[in-house]
């Protein structure tokens, strides 16, 4: 594509090294001012990387970058900035312990000679942008304290604040519920009527089908081609993506579930700030069942998820497996009672990364026979042990038994991961988030062992942030809202509109229950 | 060019290449000083070996700091920062005084009484840092530094105390004759002792020229005994995983606070068994007033921090600081450079290991290279 | 009894002042994300080139900023070793501990005869002394105007950090590097100027020694009060005034030591000497809880690394 002003920005034979791994071999990319353009492409596909070397953040090893048809070389992110290049980064790069207000201004403060800082132009400056383009925030709250569609909307103020023309969003929708990325297209759209140009960073496609004019496709570090998006359909942007034909619907048998083994009664659970996250929370899972907890984040899933694995104190209500009440007793009791959990977080809550594939296997198991002697380990036995599962679960590479954790990627240290809990053979299975930063076929992998082990005739209780996760797995889907389920479904009972009402805290209209 | 990267990568190369500029930066010193750095280096190396009594007293002085850096080692693989190993080390030599001056049982009952009792009191030192951080979530570093001072105010108190304060002294009675630990100590001085000794030049000397006694040996073995542990037990295992990442050890049901408990009492107990084996096996036996540390503790640490916090490397690192510290006193001695060049040399080998992770990165950036040439 | 008390204020005051100092420097290089235990070398080095610079030029002025430029200078090696080579911090401050004393006593021994102490130099001047009170009990508050730059020091540092927008970009890499990079703030840039200037109050710590308490420099001038210095810090939260009070009540418990050890008082010196880390223990158990650094603090920041 030549160059031209009428491009907002082109990047033309990117090449990005880290050491000797090539992130980024010869992209292009060309992107028409006043346009929404996509970039598509699985986790690790240099999606990423590719803007990063835009906004400055990495110096490429080959290529050219034009902005307005003028040649530019961005050293760092202050000269992006000063071009009118802003970014949105998946991993928000907000101080938790600043407030709205100062983490907008950082790097960019109005002081007098001395640095002094004048906080109160600053507020005055930032509600002007918020009235003008609909970005509810309070510049006074803590980031910490302020929920993560609220922390996404302070990122995009970081950018319009600087005098932003050409916005980067890094995975924007990961945390929105349908609700929320409606209005987050809304404030897209507004944006581009203002002039401005947007670059999305995704891997949804639904997002890119709904919001974008133009999609690029990159696949592992390489170009692939780039769509107009009317032109196209889901599928066909799937098999770019990943390079071959792609199931996009979960194969599932309809559930056969037995009788209830795991049930949640009353339960009120506080936050970190002593206020009730979980209020008078219930739900049971039978045994042969995907029960799907469907809801924002910041409805009090993660603490739920903590008071059943005995993180913390569940201040009222219980939680039974089997009968027993296991409330308020210790992890090591809610282990023993069969109940396995595969963490959201798996490099801090659900592996050690130091550790070996093998030492991390048996974190739930060392203490008892035969891994265990005498108090000492018994290391031929915990190796057999995890070369077994290894071969089970397809783990690669498939000698890591002995290398430490850490130099898994992400899909094969989930299937550690659930190659651990699994064969703890439990009587619940607690999925939270399990394919978080997973490529496509990971997330193939990890539905499938759920329904396999569903089949088996365990309990497994799902808890996702992705809508569409829930509604492809799960056979029971319950709606988590301020700390409550409020409605209950089976799968392919409601659409997902509805759901996502009821997840934003709407309330349902009767009709639409009976008429579906 | 393969091999020379794999050794590159090998973390004792680390250790060596920071011992070697501890060298260079110290002869630069001396130059700058005017000192001529290879006769410096020499007094050092005579101050060491040439005399069977040095290498002896080199091995002495290598004991406590052993344990000591076996201690802090000890306490950083599980994920705890012990700067209290000083503490716990005084308090085993108050310990082994209390006990040693007060009671004079038979050998065989007082040596394992006043041992015991030093390791006991650096335990308890330990044990209060460590239910201190797993209870009230108080950092370890600044009740190590707080219980130092306990302790080292405590040794003063008692030595002025009446029950154990020797009159017209700054310290305290020595320890009971029973509690010694010394080898052979009354069989070597004897004649017959002294007839079997005299025609093994070099054992005569090593034996009554200085304290051998047998800490060394208590060092080494606990030395494996701590490497069995960590790397072997099930224990060792749960200390490892809290260490490293406490969240996931939590979850997987782990008791952290216990662990962390646990860690501080079993690395005070080795500050602690240190102090105690330098009562029993060292003149003079006693405590003094003191003004400001001794250093036991402290040099632990950088013992600690050039073993790579490993226990077999302790003995290693502890040899190595034993060596420098009691060598340096020759340099002074010899070539009237001052003896804290030894200390330079020490600090700047401890930098140097601070560096160290750049070694095996850039043995990494010079196997690419090699691979992209070879292509 | 009253002159009593203000000798106590008096020698809380003067003891605390290299306390102050240090503890300032602590919470600088703590803020922008360098973890310093090197505090107690630099403070060595700083009271070594206070009592010389003093005693071979007769000012006693200059040697507390050659001071400044000592614990400056060794501060260099820790910013280099943690900032650039990203190395662990922790070992970095030990080595650090031990070449600063080593670098001060060599010296020493070359400028002075072989001596381990140099000799008695000009010290800083007194405030509020008998000049200014003439012969009433105040005169006892006879503080040395360490005392006052050390105050003046720790408002300055509040305002930089709460008030101006430097102060904020220190925060903001203590915090989160990578958000603070991503905004065109200089991380390495703001950490080698922290871990500077941490050096330098550091050095002018010690020089509040050897300048003012006492009058030259012996090997146990500085014995712990870096390490007190880095209690005062964690105890203090980590902000200036709360560090300010901490080394208060250690120097408060030295001077109790002090004034009453004098003889009309039943409990022993070591005992009372004992108290203020005693009380320290109970203190943080009763009231201030988990103690929590600034997020990015001891991590060396990397490029990329998520």
């Amino acid at each position: 594509m030549e160059v031209s002003r009428q491009y907002a920005v082109q990047m033309h034979g990117i090449t990005k090294m880290f050491g000797s791994f090539c992130a980024l071999n010869n992209v292009s990319l060309d992107v028409k001012k006043g346009t929404i353009h996509a970039i598509l492409g699985e986790n690790g596909a240099g999606k990423s990387t590719l803007m990063n070397v835009l906004y400055g953040l990495y110096q490429a090893e080959a290529g050219e970058i034009f902005l307005n048809g003028e040649k530019v070389n961005i050293k760092n992110p202050n000269v992006a900035i000063e071009h009118g290049i802003g970014m949105v980064h998946q991993h928000f790069m907000l101080v938790d312990n600043f407030t709205v207000t100062q983490n907008i201004i950082l790097g960019n403060e109005i002081a007098n000679r001395f640095g002094v800082l004048n906080m109160k132009k600053a507020r005055e400056e930032i509600l002007e942008i918020v009235k003008k383009y609909g970005l509810e925030v309070d510049p006074d709250a803590k980031i910490e304290d302020i929920s993560v569609g609220m922390q996404q909307r302070v990122e995009i103020l970081k950018a319009l604040y600087r005098g932003v023309d050409l916005l980067i969003l890094d995975e924007p929708t990961a945390v929105l519920t349908p609700q929320e990325i409606d209005d987050l297209i809304q404030i897209m759209h507004n944006l581009i009527a203002d002039g401005k140009t947007i670059i999305i960073i995704t891997h949804k496609l639904k997002e890119i089908k709904a919001s974008s004019d133009v999609c690029t496709i990159i696949r592992r570090g390489e170009y692939i081609d780039t769509v107009n998006v009317a032109d196209v359909d889901q599928e066909e942007l799937a098999t770019k993506m990943v390079g071959h034909a792609v199931q996009l619907v979960v194969e599932k048998t309809p559930a056969e579930p037995g009788e209830v083994v795991f049930e949640i009664d009353g339960l009120t659970v506080k936050d970190e700030r002593k206020l009730d996250a979980v209020k008078n929370l219930s739900l049971k899972v039978r045994r042969g069942e995907i029960v799907g907890v469907a809801g924002i984040d910041g409805n009090g899933q993660k603490e739920l998820v903590e008071a059943i694995t005995n993180l913390t104190r569940a201040e009222s209500g219980t939680i039974r497996i089997n009968g027993a009440e296991i409330q308020n007793t210790s992890p090591r009791n809610v282990i023993d009672h069969k109940i396995s959990t595969v963490h959201e977080d798996r490099q801090k809550r659900g592996l050690i990364l130091p550790f070996t594939v093998a030492e991390n296997m048996v974190i739930e198991k060392y203490r008892s026979q035969p891994y265990n002697k005498g108090g000492m380990l018994n290391r031929s036995e915990i190796l057999a042990y995890t070369k077994g599962l290894i071969k089970d679960f397809d783990i690669r590479p498939d000698n890591c038994e002995s290398q430490p954790v850490r130099g898994l990627s992400g899909g094969n240290q989930q299937k550690v991961i659930l190659a651990r809990e699994i064969s703890n053979e439990p009587d619940l299975l607690i999925a939270v988030q399990p394919t978080r930063g997973l490529d496509v076929g990971a997330i193939e992998y990890v539905h499938k062992t759920l329904i396999r082990e569903r089949d088996n005739g365990r309990a497994i209780l799902l808890i996702s942030l992705e809508l569409d996760e829930v509604m492809n797995v799960a056979d029971t889907i319950d709606v988590i809202y301020a700390g409550t389920i409020v409605d209950s479904f089976q799968q392919g009972e409601v659409d997902e509109k509805t759901i996502g009402l009821l997840m934003a805290g709407g309330k349902l209209n009767e009709n639409i229950r009976q008429n579906s | 060019m393969k091999t020379f990267v794999r050794i590159l990568k090998k973390p004792i190369t680390s250790t060596l290449i920071a011992i070697l500029f501890g060298f260079l930066v110290a002869a630069v010193v001396l130059v700058f000083a005017g000192y001529n750095p290879w006769e410096s280096f020499g007094a050092l190396f005579k101050g060491i070996f040439a005399k069977p009594k040095y290498i002896s007293n080199v091995i002495i002085k290598a004991t406590p700091i052993i344990l000591t850096g076996l201690s802090v080692a000890f306490a950083f693989k599980t994920g705890l920062f012990n700067i209290g190993a000083e503490g716990q080390y005084i308090a085993g030599t108050i310990a082994a005084v209390c006990v040693g001056v007060k009671f004079n049982f038979a050998p065989v009952v007082q040596v394992p009484l006043v041992v015991l009792s030093g390791v006991l009191a650096g335990a308890v030192f330990g044990g209060i840092i460590g239910f201190l951080k797993a209870r009230f979530g108080i950092h370890e570093v600044i009740t190590s530094i707080m219980l130092n001072w306990i302790g080292l105010y405590l040794s003063n108190f008692i030595v002025n105390t009446a029950t154990y304060h020797q009159p017209n002294s700054t310290s305290s009675y020595a320890v009971n004759e029973s509690s010694f630990t010394m080898l052979l100590p009354d069989w070597k001085t004897s004649k017959a002792g002294m007839a079997a000794l005299k025609p093994n030049k070099w054992l005569y000397e090593m034996m009554l020229k200085t304290d051998v006694n047998f800490g060394i040996l208590i060092a080494v073995v606990m030395a494996i005994i701590i490497w069995v542990l960590l790397y072997r037990s099930s224990k060792g295992y749960e200390l490892r995983a809290v260490g490293f990442n406490r969240d996931a050890a939590e979850f997987a049901g782990i008791n952290v606070g216990r662990n962390i408990t646990q860690a501080m009492l079993i690395a005070g107990a080795l500050a602690g068994l240190a102090g105690a084996l330098a009562i029993t096996g060292t003149s003079p036996h006693k405590i003094s007033q003191m003004a400001a540390f001794e250093n036991n503790g402290f040099n632990g640490l950088s013992v600690a921090l050039i073993a790579g916090s490993s226990p077999i490397g302790c003995i290693f690192a502890g040899l190595l600081f034993g060596g420098l510290l009691y060598g340096g006193q020759s340099v002074q001695q010899d070539v009237g450079a001052p003896t804290e060049i030894i200390n330079i040399m020490i600090g700047t080998i401890v930098f140097f290991v601070a560096l160290t992770k750049i070694v095996p990165s850039l043995a990494d950036k010079l196997e690419r290279r090699g691979a992209q040439r070879a292509k | 009894m009253l002159s009593k008390l203000i000798l106590l204020i008096g020698i809380t005051l003067m003891y605390s002042t290299p306390l102050v100092f240090g503890a300032l420097g602590g919470v600088i290089s703590e803020r922008s994300g360098v973890v310093n235990i090197g505090i107690e070398g630099m403070m060595t080095t700083g009271a070594f080139t206070a009592a010389a610079v003093s005693y071979f030029t007769g000012n006693p002025w200059l040697g507390f900023l050659a001071a400044g430029a000592a614990g400056g200078a060794t501060a260099l090696l820790h910013a280099v070793a943690s900032v650039t080579f990203k190395a662990d911090q922790t070992i970095s401050g030990i080595a650090i501990n031990l070449i600063g004393p080593g670098f001060a006593l060599f010296f020493c021994r070359l400028l002075f005869d072989n001596a381990t102490m140099t000799l008695p130099a000009k010290t800083l001047p007194k405030l509020f002394g008998e000049s200014a009170f003439g012969d009433s009990a105040m005169k006892n508050l006879n503080v040395d105007v360490t005392v006052i730059l050390a105050l003046a020091t720790t408002v300055v540092m509040w305002f930089f950090l709460y008030r101006t927008k430097w102060g904020l970009h220190v925060r903001s890499v203590g915090e989160h590097p990578a958000a603070a990079d991503t905004l065109g703030i200089s991380v390495s840039g703001i950490r080698y100027v922290c871990v500077l200037i941490s050096g330098i109050l550091a050095g002018f710590g010690g020089a509040s020694m050897t300048l003012a308490i006492i009058s030259q420099f012996t090997p146990t001038a500085i014995s712990g009060q870096g390490f007190i210095a880095l209690a005062a810090v964690i105890f203090g939260k980590w902000t200036p005034f709360g560090a300010y009070g901490a080394c208060l009540l250690f120097g408060f418990a030295q001077a109790l030591t002090i004034v009453l050890g004098g003889g009309d008082f039943a409990v022993p010196s070591q005992i009372l000497a004992m108290l203020p880390y005693i009380l320290t223990i109970v203190v943080l158990i009763l009231f201030v809880g988990r103690s929590v650094a600034p997020k990015a603090d001891g991590e060396p920041y990397e490029k990329g690394v998520r």
